[in-house]
């Protein structure tokens, strides 16, 4: 029974990781149906500001925090404008191998820069290396740091889409971009805010990883960043609260299958979910069938 | 038999005899040295695998991100055959046994993910190669991620030229029978198709199945080539790889395939001892491709022998008009 809780509060934290991912990725797909494959790099470059901030300038969590993912918004904002921004009336096909060109460019150029070792993040202080004991169950003050900033950021996209006009806008455009186009809303603005968005949470969750798993290299995005689009996938692609569904499930499942002997599988059990979903259900969790129009 | 004696196809024959003979007497002369020679494997194992992808998602519309799963299953059964039965019997077994076995595997992953369309299908073959990649990390007969060593070397030229000119006929004649005119006609407009009669799930899966076959073909010399496999060598980026030589090459072009697999290879030859930085102008020159054409160097044209032939007509009638000016000249004299 300890064991079991202590896995569900592993599973929180991981989930909490791969649920701030799964929410850029869902994101963009809602608004321009691209599966922005350079995002993952965006949540490994959040992770190296961090490291560099916290490293070079001697700063503490929250102002690092902070700063990764102003720089995050600016890359995504930046990548959106070069790279897809021309594309916009090109194939799907074109975008998607543009989108697999800037990842690889991320990866490999902050690899020319920072070398391929792994790096270690700095040691925690003060508040942050304090556990809580219940029994034989731990959590530490790291965990608890995941989920709040996890939940404030999640109501923070919340209110920001919902309440906000530039939400408005968002919802608009992913409903029918022509439509809204016609309504007199600056799609290239929302689609630029959308990125930057999803980029912020995936700075966040680079620092985040950072923190708490504290090791990070320059290919680190690119199985989590799978991950957390398999999240999206099966929480139902384009909705919001599906991909932090999504990201629970699927850091629940992943802990769950490591805790009890499969580790070496953890992966395939999860592409093996995301395989089930497609052929069950492909439109996700809270997706609705739209039927084909011709 | 009649048509193997016609004009087109004895110009097409002589034309693959005399690169075949060019090549491998170059070999002999050293010229294409040991270094070389890993190049040139290299760029027949990538025209195989494009121009299979390319019957796949350049074809027939459906986007594969899963070749590198594919090309693995040939791979690791013809290592693990010639292993055991290192004679000429053997890696024939392989090759065939490896191409059977990714054709299959392609057969019981396609009939249910190929129902699926777009970006979808692609994320659930890149699942499939994942899966692939790590059940190969977990087999004991694979040796895990350590991977196997030694397996003896069959492949060579003579044998690469066969399969790659085999493959690439394979293709091309598919594509202009009755079925491949139905898979053209699925990338078209899958619901038209559908709605002339034409079975879409039934082509859309043997398209796959023969991409597959295909793959598992190319894994298969590529194992009984370098010696040495291991399961992140067909990890998401060897799929990626692929996919960049077909986009590069044109969507729907064969030939478009092959000449990106050929200038590819060799810009990443050339560009071996940066070795990062490699990485990097590759990524940079996927881009730069993908906004300033983004139908790829050939679109979906075919460069034939026709070139020649109109090279060859041109200078014809270029020689045609100098005499008849020679002639009028003759006559005002």
């Amino acid at each position: 029974m300890e064991q079991l809780l202590q896995q569900v509060i592993n599973g929180i934290s991981l989930g909490s990781i791969y649920a701030l991912i799964a929410l850029g990725y869902t994101m963009v797909y809602g608004i321009i149906k691209l599966i922005n494959f350079a995002h993952c790099d965006v949540y490994m470059i959040g992770a190296y500001v961090g490291y560099f901030c916290m490293t070079t300038f001697r700063l503490g969590f929250v102002p690092s925090l902070l700063i990764a993912m102003v720089v995050c918004t600016l890359l995504g904002v930046a990548i959106e404008k070069i790279a897809y921004k021309p594309l916009r009336n090109a194939t799907r096909i074109a975008v998607l191998i543009t989108a697999i060109g800037v990842s690889m460019f991320l990866e490999y150029g902050t690899m020319f820069f920072v070398k391929a070792t792994s790096r270690s993040y700095p040691e925690m202080t003060g508040i942050m290396t304090e556990r809580f004991n219940f029994g034989n169950v731990v959590i530490t003050m790291q965990q608890v740091m995941i989920l709040v900033i996890t939940v404030v950021l999640m109501i923070l996209l919340q209110f920001i889409v919902r309440k906000t006009r530039i939400g408005k806008a968002m919802r608009a455009v992913s409903m029918d971009r022509d439509a809204a186009e016609l309504m007199g809303i600056n799609i290239d603005g929302t689609i630029s805010f959308t990125f930057a968005l999803g980029s912020a949470l995936a700075g966040a969750a680079g620092v985040l990883v950072g923190v708490y798993y504290n090791s990070i290299n320059p290919l680190m995005g690119v199985l989590p960043g799978l991950k957390a689009f398999v999240a999206a996938v099966f929480g139902g692609i384009g909705i919001i609260p599906g991909a932090m569904i999504g990201g629970y499930f699927i850091g629940m499942v992943e802990v769950f299958v490591s805790g009890y002997g499969g580790s070496l599988y953890r992966d395939a059990v999860v592409f093996g979910i995301l395989i089930l979903i497609l052929i069950v259900k492909p439109t996700g969790l809270l997706g609705k069938n739209t039927g084909e129009k011709v | 038999m009649k048509k193997i004696f016609e004009k087109q196809a004895v110009r097409k024959l002589i034309f693959l005899a005399l690169t075949f003979i060019i090549v491998q007497l170059l070999i002999y002369a050293d010229i294409i040295d040991a270094y070389l020679q890993n190049t040139l494997t290299a760029i027949c194992i990538n025209i195989i695998l494009a121009v299979s992808l390319n019957l796949i998602t350049g074809f027939t519309g459906q986007f594969s991100l899963g070749h590198a799963g594919f090309m693995s299953i040939g791979a690791y059964t013809c290592a693990i055959i010639t292993l055991r039965m290192p004679t000429i019997f053997g890696f024939f077994l392989g090759v065939f046994a490896g191409a059977i076995f990714a054709a299959l595997v392609g057969f019981i992953v396609g009939l249910p993910t190929l129902r699926l369309r777009g970006d979808y299908l692609a994320i659930a073959t890149l699942g499939m190669a994942e899966i692939i990649r790590i059940i190969f990390i977990n087999l004991k007969i694979t040796n895990g991620a350590a991977g196997l060593q030694n397996i003896p070397r069959f492949t060579n030229w003579t044998w690469l030229f066969i399969f790659m000119v085999g493959t690439v006929l394979l293709i091309t004649n598919f594509l202009k029978s009755t079925h491949g005119r139905a898979c053209i006609a699925i990338r078209e407009d899958e619901i038209a198709a559908d709605s002339m009669g034409i079975n879409t799930t039934k082509y859309k899966v043997i398209a796959f199945i023969i991409g597959a076959f295909c793959a598992g073909i190319a894994g298969a010399l590529y194992a009984s080539y370098f010696y040495f496999l291991k399961p992140n060598i067909f990890d998401f980026l060897k799929s990626v790889n692929v996919l960049v030589i077909v986009v590069l090459g044109g969507l729907g072009s064969v030939s478009g395939s092959i000449l990106a697999a050929i200038l590819l290879e060799i810009i990443s030859t050339f560009l071996q001892s940066f070795s990062e930085l490699r990485m990097v102008i590759y990524a940079l020159l996927l881009v730069v491709i993908m906004l300033f054409r983004p139908q790829g160097l050939m679109g979906s044209k075919e460069v034939t022998l026709a070139v020649f032939n109109r090279l060859g007509g041109n200078l014809k009638s270029g020689m045609s008009k100098l005499e008849q000016r020679f002639k009028s000249k003759k006559g005002r004299v």
